[in-house]
């Protein structure tokens, strides 16, 4: 199949300020990207750029298989879902939904189709007649995407839709969007700060920091695997325990060494045959260090390690420990005993371990 | 074409008065400076001879007593209308009642011409009928009021009028001022026990810095470009007792018939005017952009 | 007053001190005291506008009329002489309406235009622009009249209130854009940004979602323009002459007329007149009137 997207060596600089450097993505029709990175990391301005909202200083842009590098965003059959909602604050719900079928000269009695089919797939009839301003948070953001929808395109632009709904309404609409998608079928590009959002609506990420591509894959490819430090910190709440180590060939695997508190350092052994610098960055997600005896695996290594703080958080605790200088936390099964200023042993799955260059942040393995 | 006008419409729409502008304000200011520098009379001459017509300005005993009124009546103006404005703006900031009506009372002078300002002043401190004779009525046979014909204190008058128009803009300036400091610090200050008097003095007033600022611009601005109020009330006179540079410069531009003074005149008052304005105008600017 | 706090004073009595409430007396009487210094020259200017000549110079300043007259209005409206003619103030006032009118019509429209094109559409020396635009606003008249008068000359238009208009308009859009660009500058430009996505291009977006929005800050605009041109005095005496002059033009020609004996009822009359409109705009829309007025210095 033909990529619904494609973006080609795409650069943008404002004067002597490269905002955006070499980005390549494409996705497959039906895909669901989330371009998602720290703040300034470029990705609205990227989506802007997908719009034809911000002109490009080189590189191409392909939507549904046509340039449209240089096309106006009415041109480029994209409908797209703002931060702020920006309704037309004068105008009612339904003069908002049909304002660009209007200005584009549809007729009186397809706008009318149209309108009344959208707001019944968004169960927004009862609020046609209101102002923007007379309506509450999540209803503004139904609105929003009534406005898209009714475009019919062939891409839908998200930029963070969800950011200035509270918490609660927040999971509610995410899930909401999760459906349109499995039911529309459409192809969508959606840009969040937000990871967890990036990871339950993905099909595809695209990671970002200062304007440089950092990594694209599949949710569980940026999860398990991700490709340099930034990734595999920004990626992951709690963050995946980032420990400075030492690493030695050894019979039967690598031996690791990571200094501790109480001056002993901690060993623990990989399994697995690796080619590995002497000093490097371990990466294990909370989840996969828990207490001995509730992990098992071939690649599994128990130590003992003083806890500082427990956080019971209902379903899991999480246990805080410090390790290599720095603090560490695992995520554990909510009936543990760990007790702070104790210690307790730990289940280390070196199977899922991530190996860091120090300098350069890059995977090692 | 028609892509290429959607892209280009702002700049189409913005460049009548982007040529207006640069004509009629600085194409403008370039010909009142070249014609500054010339021996220009009722004509204008566009030969450059100089600083030849300044030289005539600084030697003019006319411009002199113009100058030095623009400093004494701008001192003047300037603070009594800020003393006068904050202290109306602090009284009228103690939850009062009639607050709306008072506000409006205070400030309607500045809808007023000044030219309906001056002649309303200009009756009220005649010397036959004015307050001299209302305040003899009341028994003071002696007193005496006449710093309307007095050329000593003429310009004197023109401060009293001037605070009389300005004053309660000043007062509504300082009165948002007072509003818009965090009422969450003024609270912290009332439960640490602090008293009124020094909650105004050492948190509300320092905090209120930028209005002070924008106040003494605005009213350093109107000083200076002081016209229609002398015009009026006093007529520049007596003799040219009350001249201001703007009077100076429009005798000198119709009725004298001397285009180089006028042209030098105005150059003057529009140096003065920049000095105070650019460097408030060039830090705004530069506040905004960041 | 006393009307006002005396329901009030039983409950007040029972836990303020008496200091206290002597105070807050001392605040309201203080406050009076500034709202008649402010209010004096106004019924200075109405009594004497109804009394006549004979009275004003036997009583005092600050009396009542004895025997209200109207006639220094009449003489004021259409018979006071302004130097030769004696035709009062009413051709002037017209005058004033036909040069505020248009010139507050198009300054404004302006004023929209552009401040919809800094805040929103923002180009490459857009920022360069509106800066030279507002030191524009803070020039001394002075500096542009001599050329101005040439310019006027050469365009036509000398001594026309087509001239003044054409003046008052060019100096008038550096605030009027001020005002425009101040406002719009709140308005999120996402809204700009989904129009363009709707397929709205420049005027649409302007016409259909900003004009809607700009009712207060028109208002705003309006009044300041009007008071400002309304009030004129030195673009109206510089540039206009016999017969175009506007309304302040033609009060201080009848205030200072030299011909026969003062008529001080008939200048306070005519005073009253010329400062009608603006009065009536402050009273009506005051709340407008001060934003303007802040707006203008505050955010310069």
């Amino acid at each position: 199949m033909a990529p619904i997207l494609d973006i080609k060596n795409l650069y943008k600089s404002y004067g002597a300020t490269e905002i955006l450097k070499d980005i390549n993505v494409a996705i497959e029709p039906g895909d669901f990207l989330v371009l998602v990175g720290p703040s300034g990391c470029g990705k609205s301005t990227l989506l802007n750029c997908i719009a034809g909202l911000e002109p490009i200083s080189g590189g191409s842009i392909d939507i549904g298989g046509q340039d449209m590098t240089d096309v106006s965003p009415k041109d480029r059959n994209i409908a797209m879902v703002f931060q702020s909602y920006a309704l037309y604050p004068t105008m009612t719900v339904a003069k908002n939904i049909t304002f660009g079928m209007k200005v584009r000269g549809v007729d009186q009695a397809t706008q009318a189709a149209k309108l009344a089919e959208v707001s019944a797939q968004l169960q927004i009839e009862p609020l046609l007649n209101r102002r923007p301003g007379q309506l509450s948070g999540g209803q503004r953001q139904r609105v929003a995407m009534g406005r898209a929808l009714v475009r019919d395109p062939k891409l839908f632009l998200f930029d963070e839709p969800l950011s200035n709904l509270d918490a609660k309404l927040r999971v509610e609409m995410r899930t909401e969007i999760k459906k349109l998608h499995q039911n529309l079928g459409a192809s969508m590009v959606y840009v969040t700060h937000d990871q967890i959002e990036a990871m339950t609506l993905a099909t595809k990420i695209v990671v970002m920091k200062d304007g440089i591509i950092q990594q694209i894959g599949t949710p569980s490819e940026i999860y398990n695997h991700p490709e340099n430090l930034f990734v595999a910190d920004f990626m992951g709440s709690p963050a995946m325990n980032l420990i400075p180590a030492r690493t030695q060939k050894k019979d039967g695997g690598t031996q690791i060494e990571i200094a501790s508190a109480t001056g002993k350092p901690l060993l623990l052994t990989d399994t697995t045959h690796r080619n590995l610098p002497d000093d490097v960055i371990i990466g294990l997600r909370p989840e996969d260090i828990a207490e001995a005896g509730y992990r098992s695996g071939q690649n599994v290594q128990t130590a003992h390690c003083m806890i500082d703080v427990v956080e019971p958080a209902g379903a899991d605790t999480f246990v805080v420990s410090h390790l290599g200088g720095k603090e560490v936390t695992a995520r554990l099964h909510a009936e543990t005993t760990a007790c702070a200023g104790q210690p307790l042993e730990f289940a280390f799955d070196l199977g899922k371990v991530s190996y860091f260059e120090p300098n350069t942040g890059e995977r090692l393995n | 074409m028609s892509e290429w006008l959607e892209r280009h419409i702002p700049k189409i729409v913005m460049a009548p008065s982007f040529v207006a502008i640069m004509i009629f304000v600085y194409g403008f200011i370039g010909w009142t400076a070249w014609v500054s520098l010339t021996r220009s009379r009722l004509l204008p001459k566009y030969e450059v001879e100089g600083f030849f017509q300044y030289g005539r300005l600084f030697a003019a005993p006319r411009w002199d007593t113009a100058m030095n009124n623009l400093f004494i009546f701008g001192t003047l103006f300037i603070l009594i209308s800020m003393v006068l404005g904050l202290l109306i703006a602090i009284l009228l900031d103690q939850k009062i009642r009639t607050e709306g009506v008072l506000r409006t009372v205070y400030l309607y002078p500045m809808a007023l011409s000044m030219i309906v300002t001056g002649t309303a002043w200009k009756w009220i401190l005649n010397p036959g009928l004015g307050i001299e004779s209302v305040v003899q009525g009341w028994g003071f046979e002696n007193f005496e009021f006449d710093w309307l014909v007095n050329p000593d204190y003429a310009i004197y008058t023109v401060v009293i009028a001037g605070v009389w128009q300005a004053s309660g803009f000043v007062m509504a300036l300082f009165l948002a001022g007072l509003r818009s400091v965090d009422q969450e610090i003024i609270k912290a200050a009332q439960v640490d026990g602090i008293p009124t008097r020094r909650i105004y003095s050492a948190i509300i007033i320092p905090s209120m810095a930028p209005i002070f600022l924008s106040a003494f611009i605005v009213l350093s601005h109107l000083a200076i470009k002081s016209f229609d109020l002398v015009i009026a009330l006093t007529g520049g006179g007596p003799g040219y007792a009350t001249d201001l540079p703007a009077t100076y410069m429009y005798a000198m531009a119709f009725s004298r018939g001397d285009i180089g003074q006028a042209a030098s005149s105005a150059m003057i008052m529009m140096l003065v005017v920049f000095t105070i304005v650019v460097p408030y105008l060039y830090s705004e600017l530069r506040a905004k952009n960041d | 007053m006393t009307d006002q706090a005396f329901p009030t004073a039983p409950r007040r009595s029972r836990n303020v001190p008496l200091s206290k409430i002597a105070l807050r007396w001392g605040l309201y009487l203080i406050l009076c005291v500034f709202a008649l210094y402010y209010l004096m020259p106004l019924f200075v200017m109405l009594t004497t506008s109804l009394k006549s000549i004979e009275e004003i110079r036997s009583g005092s300043l600050v009396a009542l009329p004895r025997d209200i007259t109207f006639d220094a209005w009449a003489t004021a409206w259409s018979g006071a002489c302004t130097g030769i003619q004696c035709e009062g103030l009413r051709p002037y006032f017209w005058n004033s309406v036909l040069i505020a009118v248009p010139a507050v019509i198009l300054s404004t429209g302006i004023g929209a235009l552009n401040g919809y094109v800094v805040a929103q559409w923002r180009f490459r020396g857009a920022n360069l622009f509106f800066s030279l635009m507002l030191f524009g606003c803070f020039i001394p008249f002075q500096v542009v009249l001599l050329p101005m008068a040439r310019v006027l000359g050469l365009m036509g238009i000398a001594g026309t209130i087509p001239g003044l208009i054409f003046v008052h308009v060019i100096y008038g859009i550096g605030f009027t854009t001020l005002f425009f660009r101040n406002y719009y500058v709140s308005i999120p430009s996402e809204l700009v940004k989904a129009a363009k996505v709707d397929g709205a291009g420049f005027f649409r977006i302007l016409w259909s979602i900003f004009l809607p929005l700009s009712l207060p800050i028109i208002v705003v605009t309006v009044i300041w323009q009007f008071t400002q041109i309304w009030n004129d005095f030195l673009f109206g005496v510089s540039f206009s002459q016999a017969g175009t002059q506007p309304v302040t033009v033609a009060l201080n020609n009848i205030v200072n007329s030299t011909t026969g004996i003062k008529e001080y009822n008939v200048d306070m009359a005519a005073a009253i007149i010329a400062a009608l409109p603006t009065l009536l705009v402050y009273v009506v829309a005051g709340k407008y009137f001060i934003r303007g007025l802040t707006a203008g210095s505050v955010k310069g």
